[in-house]
């Protein structure tokens, strides 16, 4: 199954499960979904609970809150996050704050579901990785799921979290294969870190689409140079869960972090700080950041190519980590 | 400015009860400028003294169902919703008593038990999600409405135009009741908004806009309650344009006299809502006694609202991060909480996520 068709089953599941859930968000219902996420579901659950809106995001984000706030499960999805920085507000000063700035006495459970991603000259406005925004905020939950069976595990996880859950999905990897569980009770823990490959040389920590080129560098330089690396995936941002990245970089002593984002202030400092202090005295080499090149993302493919952080420049990386080893 | 052919008279009684309500609001405001002044209230503290017959005769025209929304200027919403006037000065004396338990302030009052889901600080935030609320009430086939306040200043927002449109678009039960004081912080209406009759903005979304006196309680009591009724037996959307006047600057700490003089303040005093209703309870054939035992009743419960929040404690500080999180999502958060091997200091988060 695809991630795209784990993420249409764990709609499609829901909302055969509660009947307070409900999708909303542009080109959902009629056109099936910009990326066809929810291809069908209106067609099985109506137009009230598969609900088309007008281009209009901070309205409806706002929708959502409100709607949340009474109770309703509403699941948002916004066509790609570059637009949900103009419902910024909806989001920053509204779901999150809603439980503490009223006393806990409101609570908003939605879920904003979104895809982001890279690499098909979408350029400057339509290919940025803004997740630590979102993840720095107290009061929301962020995840970003990397492969079919955490895209389902997650989103199911999310849609009956209480309280407001950011989704992040991934474009390039909508259509990448993996096994799914069929059991309609099947969630991914929000909060938990996963360990998709095990080794003792190296830690590679990351998410998203990111963990998916971390898996094929640690393979590459498997065979090249005999290496042995393991593999963190974060899944949530926040909830962040520092004790796997801990563990694992404690038994490796070197570590080397890697995101979409612009890394100044990125989850990778976060993650660089976070093992700056709980391992100490375990490293052997200074934990090294791979992020995207902090320009606004250019349009020539060559120039795309090179701003993001590829495969060549991972690897690089690992290998200089391991060079500087004491 | 459409006329209502008959304005539904309020019995006396009930008359009698919003003059104590009004009274209410304006000796409140007067006390909680004071004690901002002795620092027992921060933050920024916006009072609604002058405000009070479009606070009163809104909330009366409510049923119990329907839910309220407002801006940032809200105790005189409260209040007229009949939030206890000692919740609400425990609030801005941000103590734990408070009807946001210390941790919304001025702009941030509510009550849920009474529909009140929140004063809201970011002019036209509270916009959509007010919109949201009517949607759930339709999903939830409640026969109610809802109420959401916005000031003047707000109408020039991208979400005043979202939510109009996808309230008309969707036909949900919400009037958008725009207080016109005339002024957005110190910038007038007729330097904001190119179309200065506000309510006019309604009919680009095909529903209906009205302009009202904001001062005369019983024609904001009569706009108010037929827009309601049709916004739940109709499910469709409206705009209410009260206008009134607001005597004190845009916050306590603003007085108010850059952008507007002593004689248009005056002029607005001399037709005061609180006159004007004492004076309509008179020709009724009340007794002046009457009339100024309600004042005294409110001013009691003002002095009442004081002791109450001086001797309500402050909030417990090991619950700082009280209510952020729902109840079971601290497990979620166990692998960075401090106390945990790998926390970091200024995760404040051991105690108190939630009920």
């Amino acid at each position: 199954m695809t991630y795209r068709e784990a993420l249409r089953l764990a709609l499609a599941e829901e909302l055969e499960h509660d009947p307070r859930v409900f999708l909303m968000g542009e080109e959902v219902g009629q056109f099936e979904g910009a990326y066809k996420v929810s291809a069908g579901l209106m067609d099985r659950f109506g137009a009230d609970r598969v609900r088309d809106t007008p281009i209009s995001e901070e309205g409806f984000v706002g929708a959502g809150v409100g709607a949340a706030m009474l109770g309703e499960r509403p699941v948002v999805e916004i066509m790609t996050l570059n637009f949900l920085l103009v419902a910024m507000d909806q989001v920053i000063n509204h779901a999150a704050k809603i439980g503490a700035m009223f006393g806990g006495m409101v609570r908003c459970p939605m879920v904003i579901r979104t895809p982001n991603g890279a690499g098909a000259q979408l350029t400057a406005q339509h290919s940025q990785s803004f997740d630590q925004w979102f993840a720095s905020t107290p009061g929301l939950k962020v995840v970003a799921p990397a492969n079919p069976r955490d895209a389902k595990g997650l989103l199911k996880a999310a849609i009956r979290d209480e309280d407001p859950v950011l989704v992040i999905e991934n474009l390039p990897i909508y259509k990448e294969k993996g096994e799914v569980p069929l059991d309609p009770d099947f969630t991914t823990p929000i909060g938990l870190a996963d360990v998709p490959r095990k080794g003792s040389d190296l830690t590679l920590i990351s998410h998203s689409f990111a963990t998916k080129r971390c898996l094929d560098v640690a393979e590459d330089l498997a065979e090249s140079h005999g290496l042995d690396i393991e593999v963190v995936d974060l899944r949530s941002l926040r909830p962040l869960d520092v004790e796997t990245v801990a563990a694992s970089v404690s038994k490796t002593s070197r570590a080397v972090c890697v995101e979409e984002g612009w890394p100044t202030y990125g989850v990778t400092a976060e993650i660089a700080a976070r093992i700056g202090k709980a391992c100490f005295d375990d490293l052997d080499a200074p934990v090294e950041r791979v992020g995207m090149a902090e320009v606004p993302m250019p349009y020539a493919k060559n120039l795309e190519t090179a701003a993001l952080p590829g495969a060549d420049r991972i690897a690089e990386a690992v290998l200089e980590t391991l060079e500087g080893s004491r | 400015m459409t006329v209502h052919a008959s304005p539904a008279e309020i019995e006396t009684d009930q008359l009698l009860g919003m003059l104590e309500r009004m009274y209410l609001i304006r000796r409140f405001e007067t006390e909680a400028e004071r004690q901002y002044k002795q620092a027992k209230i921060g933050g920024y503290c916006h009072l609604s003294s002058g405000q009070e017959a479009t606070c009163v005769g809104t909330m009366d025209a409510m049923t119990d169902d329907d839910l309220l929304v407002t801006g940032y200027r809200s105790h005189g919403f409260a209040l007229a919703r009949h939030v206890p006037a000692t919740e609400v000065m425990a609030e801005l004396f941000g103590r734990v008593d408070g009807c946001a338990r210390g941790r919304g302030g001025s702009m941030h009052l509510l009550d849920p038990d009474l529909g009140y889901y929140g004063g809201w600080g970011i002019v036209g935030g509270q916009l959509p999600v007010a919109t949201g609320l009517a949607l759930a009430l339709v999903r939830q086939e409640r026969p109610a409405a809802v109420l959401c306040e916005l000031g003047d200043g707000a109408v020039n927002m991208g979400a005043w135009h979202e939510s109009l449109n996808l309230a008309s678009l969707w036909d949900l039960p919400i009037v958008y009741l725009v207080v016109n004081n005339i002024y957005g912080m110190g910038t007038s209406v007729e330097r904001a908004s190119a179309e200065p009759e506000l309510f006019r903005r309604a009919h680009a979304h095909r529903m209906v806009g009205e302009r009202i006196d904001g001062d005369d309680i019983e024609e904001v009591h009569a706009a108010t309650s037929e827009l309601l009724q049709t916004a739940r037996d109709r499910h469709r959307p409206a705009v209410l344009e009260a206008l009134t006047y607001r005597y004190r600057g845009h916050s306590v700490a603003d007085a108010g006299l850059s952008y507007r003089d002593r004689d248009e303040i005056k002029e607005h005093q001399e037709r005061d809502p609180i006159k004007r209703v004492r004076s309509v309870l008179s020709e009724r054939g009340v007794e002046d006694e009457q009339l100024d035992a309600a004042d005294e009743r409110a001013q009691e419960q003002v002095a009442e609202a004081v002791e109450f929040a001086d001797a309500s404690p402050e909030p417990p500080l090991d619950q700082l991060a009280y209510g952020m999180y729902a109840k079971g999502s601290d497990k979620q958060f166990a692998r960075m909480r401090p106390g945990s091997p790998f926390g970091e200091r200024e995760l404040v988060f051991d105690a108190g996520l939630g009920d």
